[in-house]
């Protein structure tokens, strides 16, 4: 089967510069550790939640606006694709993600088989 | 007797069937229509020598036939299709009830979902009598059913056993929904209390090296063991003046004797505790400093305030009421109706009546179960009455 794991966290990137350069690079390590699983069919990180745009179409206009679907703390940050045999699978590569550990969460979702 | 081999082979042949098939509806409609054969046709023909065996066969015959009829499904799946179906009574079946209380009891599953699935698909309760006991209308628990299977399949939600290194949590899970099953029937439900217990025997055999497996068993032997005591004329009867002599001895016996073995298994946990707990009860002597210990050790592993105002009961007969009442002060359970009527007990028992009733009128306040209010309101009575 195939799940998407989307990364929820908080945006935070005064912590981030604040950080140890050893520890981004720990970090960093991390992700593209789960990237590199042969499960991993596709992965991304996005930019900040400020860049996005919302559209919607409304008897064939176009819409567009300034900012995210929904005005949460926890945002998405990223997302990965992965292949598992089953849900347990998909749980143990999310766990690997180190936003599950640093206050956010991974959300598993299960991709519709066409 | 046909009805105590329906309950005992029930989980046995849709976990079967489940298993093949990896559709729940289809083996419960499946199980549901063997057991309907067997029914009409036992009486009359006599129970078949293996009757496991023979309603796993039917039932599958019956999955097998379904899918033949059903071409685009066949073509679909073709391997899952055995050439002829089989011959009753000859195949011997893996047994693949741990699988499916593991996949009923599946985190991913929110705990009323489980709760409801493991009663419908291991224990055979009927969507109707599920919904009765939980007090929710049927198609309320209906619904809550179709999303669950519905989830197991759309997520993924595996089929077997969990791997080792996440097992004990999820052992956990499986124990929590058969231990809460049997305190919803603790009290009038009986037949939840008994399903539970059915449910706990029967993981006890599949997990024979699990202590806390044969702790929970225990456990609830040793509580349903006091079930005729427990209410005299609709008014509950608290442990120490329950009249023991209609307590089940046979149950006391076998839930002292599963506790035992269980202990030998190493690794107690919190439900061999409480097991040790309510055997120590049953003593005709109550070694209540032994009883306080345990709590302790309850305490220091689930950090729970409800298991620290246990333990307050347990200080208040070695160290008196006094100590007991310091303790039960220092938790943070205002609102929860123990809470009150352990304080109010306390209080009575230092004579401080005035503050006892109030505490007793707040417990009332808490409380809708209607043997419970019998109880508080006679206490209130009691203390509210002028002293010679």
């Amino acid at each position: 089967m195939k799940y998407l794991l989307l990364i929820y966290n908080e945006e935070n990137p005064a912590a981030w510069e604040a950080m140890p350069q050893a520890e981004q690079q720990a970090l960093i390590g991390e992700y593209r550790a789960v990237s590199a699983l042969p499960n991993t069919l596709g992965a991304n990180q996005l930019q900040p939640v400020a860049t996005a745009t919302t559209v919607r179409v409304n008897d064939g206009q176009t819409l567009a606006t300034d900012g995210p679907f929904a005005e949460t703390k926890e945002v998405l940050g990223g997302y990965y694709l992965v292949e598992a045999s089953d849900l347990d699978e998909a749980i143990a590569i999310a766990a690997k993600i180190p936003a599950a550990r640093n206050g956010g969460c991974v959300e598993v979702r299960p991709i519709v088989e066409m | 007797m046909i009805d105590a081999i329906f309950k005992e082979e029930w989980g046995r042949v849709v976990a079967s069937l489940v298993g093949t098939f990896r559709d729940f509806d289809l083996a419960e409609d499946a199980a549901q229509e063997a057991f309907a054969i067997a029914a009409e046709r036992w009486p009359r023909d006599g129970v078949p020598s293996s009757p496991g065996a023979w309603l796993t066969t039917t039932a599958r015959n019956r999955v097998i036939d379904r899918l033949r009829r059903d071409r685009a499904f066949a073509e679909r799946a073709p391997l899952l299709l055995p050439d002829e179906p089989h011959d009753e009574e000859e195949t011997v079946f893996d047994d693949e009830r741990l699988e499916l209380i593991f996949t009923c009891c599946h985190p991913a599953l929110a705990l009323d979902a489980q709760v409801a699935l493991v009663l419908r698909t291991c224990g055979g309760l009927t969507t109707d009598e599920i919904a009765a006991a939980f007090l929710v209308p049927e198609a309320t628990m209906a619904q809550r059913l179709v999303r669950a299977k519905h989830k197991i399949k759309a997520a993924g939600i595996p089929f077997r056993v969990p791997d080792d290194h996440v097992l004990p949590e999820r052992l956990a899970a499986v124990l929590a929904v058969v231990y809460l099953i049997f305190n919803e029937g603790y009290s009038e439900r009986e037949e939840l209390a008994r399903e539970a217990i059915r449910l706990g025997s029967s993981l006890a055999g599949l997990m024979p090296d699990e202590a806390e497996v044969h702790g929970l068993l225990a456990l609830m032997l040793l509580h349903e063991a006091r079930r005729p005591a427990r209410l005299r004329a609709g008014e509950i009867v608290l442990l120490g003046d329950q009249d023991r002599a209609m307590w089940r001895g046979n149950v006391i016996a076998e839930g002292a004797r599963i506790l035992e073995h269980a202990l030998t298994l190493g690794r107690p946990g919190v439900y061999c505790i409480q097991a040790a707990i309510a055997e120590l009860h049953t003593q005709p002597e109550t070694d209540w400093a032994e009883i306080a210990a345990l709590y302790a050790e309850l305490m220091r592993r689930t950090g729970s305030a409800v298991v620290e105002l246990n333990r307050a009961v347990a200080v208040a007969e070695v160290e008196g009421p006094e100590a007991a009442l310091e303790l039960v002060d220092s938790l943070e359970l205002d609102g929860y109706r123990y809470l009150h009527s352990t304080r109010a007990d306390l209080l009575r028992r230092l004579g401080r009546d005035d503050e006892a009733a109030a505490e007793y009128r707040c417990a009332l306040e808490l409380s809708h179960q209607e043997h419970e209010r019998r109880f508080l309101e006679r206490r209130l009575q009691d203390v509210g009455r002028e002293r010679p």
